[in-house]
């Protein structure tokens, strides 16, 4: 999995792309981890749009985020999940806690 | 009607379980489905391949996950099979949420992602034999 990472802002962008399961979680988890320390930023967004695959691993990683960023008070959400990608987060319930905007654009000007 | 299979068996790394996925999908592409289709059998087979390898044979990886498919007119059924430690409490593990490895970041989502996006998920496993998971998907023709 292929990961890039950009600031705007007090924003961190997380921009994902390939797959995204139990193999390349631990990958995923480690470098957002380190760079959300490294800027010490405490609003995230997980950009889904080049994610081609995903299953529960995801949420796994989302919900771990999200716990370490609750903890500093911070706050994460998801854009531009679609087709099966969307389906597991709304399967998992996922959706009530991390919000997902359709655009990244939406997501920057609201969190 | 006779059935076509094929079966595969691997090594119990998470590095194959892409190889997992793809085989599956290009073995079920005869059938003809459709995009979300093959992506629901792709992401079942995920789930199932994930499980033997991280709780079927947690660090070990060498064990093998064998993986048999048979399509059967317009229906797919997939057996995900390891020889690991098994389920002890299979009841437990299909609850939603419920996961063995809370300090693995898992979600305890993968039976729930199994019996949703396939028709019927069964389970078989015995404690320090291994387990079986059998899923079967009926895929609507175009015809």
């Amino acid at each position: 999995m292929y990961i890039e990472f950009e600031s705007k802002d007090d924003k961190l962008i997380v921009t994902l792309t390939g797959e995204l399961d139990h193999h390349s979680a631990e990958e995923v988890r480690i470098k957002i981890d380190d760079r959300i320390d490294m800027v010490s930023t405490n609003k995230v967004i997980m950009n889904f749009d080049h994610v081609n695959f995903m299953d529960s691993s995801g949420i796994g990683v989302i919900i771990g985020r999200y716990k370490k960023l609750s903890m500093k008070k911070g706050t994460i959400c998801i854009a531009n999940a679609k087709g099966s990608v969307e389906r597991i987060f709304q399967l998992s319930g996922l959706f009530k806690i991390v919000k997902s905007y359709k655009t990244l654009e939406e997501a920057l000007s609201i969190i | 009607m006779s059935e076509n299979m094929m079966k595969i068996e691997f090594s119990s790394r998470s590095q194959n379980e892409s190889f997992a996925r793809v085989a599956v999908a290009s073995f079920a592409s005869q059938l003809d489905p459709t995009l979300e289709e093959i992506s629901d059998v792709k992401t079942a087979v995920s789930e199932a391949v994930t499980n033997a390898i991280i709780h079927g044979y947690g660090d070990n990886k060498e064990g093998k996950v064998i993986i048999e498919t048979i399509l059967n007119k317009n229906e797919i059924s997939i057996s995900v099979m390891d020889e690991g430690c098994g389920i002890s409490d299979i009841k437990k593990a299909r609850e939603p949420l419920y996961t063995s490895r809370p300090d693995l970041e898992r979600s305890g989502m993968g039976f729930t992602v199994m019996e949703t996006f396939m028709d019927s998920v069964e389970i078989e496993s015995s404690e320090n034999v291994g387990t079986r998971i059998r899923m079967k998907k009926v895929f609507s023709s175009l015809e």
